[in-house]
């Protein structure tokens, strides 16, 4: 682009702006009725034109700088929020990042309306420059939408990371005072981390005496993972209760044999059966004052 | 790894006495859980700055501790930084060594406070003073825990 | 509960019931406290002749190796007049912190909460033999 060229844009922009500023109240009416905006406030029509006559004050600001490409233009600043929380709420209704860039995209058209029903002669030059630089503004403003979406879109993954951790980690109470955690799959260590709180919460909540770690289904346990089941044990017995690790498989054992991981302190039983018949048969110890420690 | 501070102000408490212990753990405790931390982080957290700042107290001769609120993306967290202008450690290595310890703690004090934070930097030298700096986040980040 | 000051980190109440002592820790202790409750608790136990002592921790929400350090030494003087220590109550995440930390207190006996305490006294008082729970 050459420098008087971009000086027309950036006359051009600063007169948008002026525009932008005087037909506000126009604009964000309109932009009230549109896809985006009707889906993010769904309650109350005059939230929606109170929103958009923020953004109109935003578009009008960074366009009267003269810089309507700027994407980290400070006149966005004020609306990053809420642009943040209309794209948060967009993906929360099932809205992916393409179909809300086509709803800001759709902001557009409306305006240009206006800027074309406000001049004498439609044609004139300097409409068409106007209306370049709409279209360089509303094209920052889609890129600042999508730059939040996608934030937002990582911390939807994040929070759905972080359920499906805890509904891969039930906790069952057999019967009053034996709690059990059967896992299943891979345990990585966020996982076991989770498995850890669980368990101990239920220890907590329930009262239980007993917990048993049930790994049968689990197919490698890495050296963090096994300090994590240490830990675990660890902090059970710290609480008042007993943890028995059931349903090691030969080669996990050999596994954390060669890791030099000394389960010595821990009790451990082949079977999920075994684990509980032990606890079980402890309990009954418990109820008994004259038994002695198997 | 680095981290953006954000818009934040650091909050500078002395350490100086028994009662300054209780004062800070309160204070972070207040910060985190401001910064949404969970209850197992936010105990974590301020277990390993109880011990971090006994050790400033006891060792260090007492100093100060800088309590800074961070934010990465989505997640948010907090740095301390126990400063002392005592004798520094003269050998860092031992000193990080379960186990070992020059006063009549359980001797967990440095190499306990390390399990439990993502960062960790230990600035000493003998009669230059130390400064332990750690970070913790709201989040477990397993790939950045030192020392596992 | 009694406790006069909850919270307030300078008074923990001691009480007796029967020949066990109940010693109630709640909120920030200071540490000049936690060494006071050392030396409060020997005394007791001396002066009247209690058997077992339970330390309900629930109402801690933090224990650093200092008060891990504490715990220990309550526990290892009891012993030595011969009254049993049980530590009971502690918190999910006292104890996920804890473990982390490497502090796992094996010589200390722990229960769910007072009643369990009780009851674990309850069953080694009579013969008072000084087993632990073999964990």
């Amino acid at each position: 682009m050459k420098v008087s060229e971009q000086e027309a844009v950036a006359s051009a922009a600063r007169e948008l702006g002026v525009f932008l500023e005087r037909r506000k109240e126009q604009i964000a009416r309109r932009w009230a009725d549109a896809p985006l905006f009707r889906a993010v406030f769904t309650d109350s029509r005059d939230e929606a034109v109170e929103a958009c006559k923020a953004v109109v004050d935003a578009l009008s600001e960074v366009a009267s700088a003269g810089s309507p490409e700027d994407i980290a233009a400070p006149g966005f600043d004020q609306v990053r929020e809420q642009l943040g929380r209309m794209s948060g709420s967009r993906t929360r209704t099932g809205a992916g990042p393409a179909q809300i860039a086509d709803e800001v995209a759709a902001l557009r058209a409306p305006v240009v309306e206006l800027l074309r029903a406000e001049a004498t002669d439609a044609s004139a030059p300097e409409v068409a420059e106007r209306v370049l630089a709409l279209t360089l503004l509303m094209g920052t403003l889609r890129l600042v939408v999508m730059r939040t979406a996608l934030g937002s879109g990582q911390e939807l993954i994040a929070r759905q990371r972080e359920e499906l951790l805890e509904v891969a980690t039930p906790v069952i109470s057999l019967r009053e005072g034996v709690v059990v955690v059967p896992l299943i799959g891979t345990l990585d260590s966020a996982r076991s981390q989770v498995v850890m709180e669980s368990l101990l919460e239920s220890i907590a909540d329930r009262g239980a005496r007993y917990a048993v770690l049930d790994i049968t289904g689990v197919s490698t346990v890495d050296s963090l993972v096994a300090q994590h089941l240490m830990k675990t044990v660890d902090a059970a017995r710290l609480m008042g209760a007993e943890c028995v690790v059931s349903g090691i498989r030969p080669a996990i054992a050999q596994t954390i044999v060669h890791l030099g991981i000394d389960l010595g302190s821990v009790v451990t039983r082949a079977t999920l059966a075994d684990a509980l018949a032990y606890a079980l048969a402890r309990q009954g110890v418990d109820a008994a004052p004259d038994a002695g420690a198997p | 790894m680095t981290a953006a501070p954000g818009s934040a102000v650091a909050t500078c408490l002395p350490v100086g006495s028994d009662t300054d212990l209780t004062w800070v753990r309160q204070q972070i405790r207040q910060v985190a859980a401001g910064l949404g931390f969970g209850l197992v982080q936010l105990t974590k957290l301020v277990t390993a700055a109880s011990e971090l700042a006994r050790n400033t107290l006891v060792y260090g001769g007492g100093g100060h501790v800088e309590i800074t609120p961070l934010e990465r993306g989505t997640i948010r967290g907090v740095r301390l930084s126990f400063v002392d202008s005592g004798p520094g450690i003269h050998d860092v290595e031992l000193a990080m060594t379960d186990g070992y310890t020059s006063g009549d703690g359980l001797g967990l004090g440095l190499s306990g406070a390390r399990r439990l934070v993502h960062e960790f930097e230990l600035d000493t030298a003998p009669g230059r003073g130390t400064t332990v700096t750690v970070v913790v986040w709201t989040a477990d980040l397993p790939a950045a825990r030192p020392g596992e | 509960m009694t406790s006069a000051h909850p919270g307030d980190g300078l008074t923990v109440p001691v009480l007796a019931l029967g020949r066990t002592l109940l010693v109630t820790l709640q909120g920030e202790l200071h540490d000049r406290t936690a060494e006071r409750l050392r030396q409060d608790v020997s005394h007791r136990i001396a002066r009247s002749g209690a058997l077992g002592v339970i330390i309900d921790i629930s109402g801690v929400d933090i224990v650093d190796s200092y008060l891990g350090r504490v715990l220990a030494e309550i526990a290892a003087n009891a012993r030595l007049l011969a009254a049993h220590t049980v530590v009971v109550g502690m918190r999910p995440a006292v104890a996920v912190t804890l473990a982390e930390l490497g502090l796992t207190l094996p010589g200390l006996t722990t229960a769910r909460d007072v009643e369990q305490g009780m009851e674990w006294l309850a069953r080694r008082l009579p013969a008072a033999d000084g087993r632990g729970r073999g964990m």
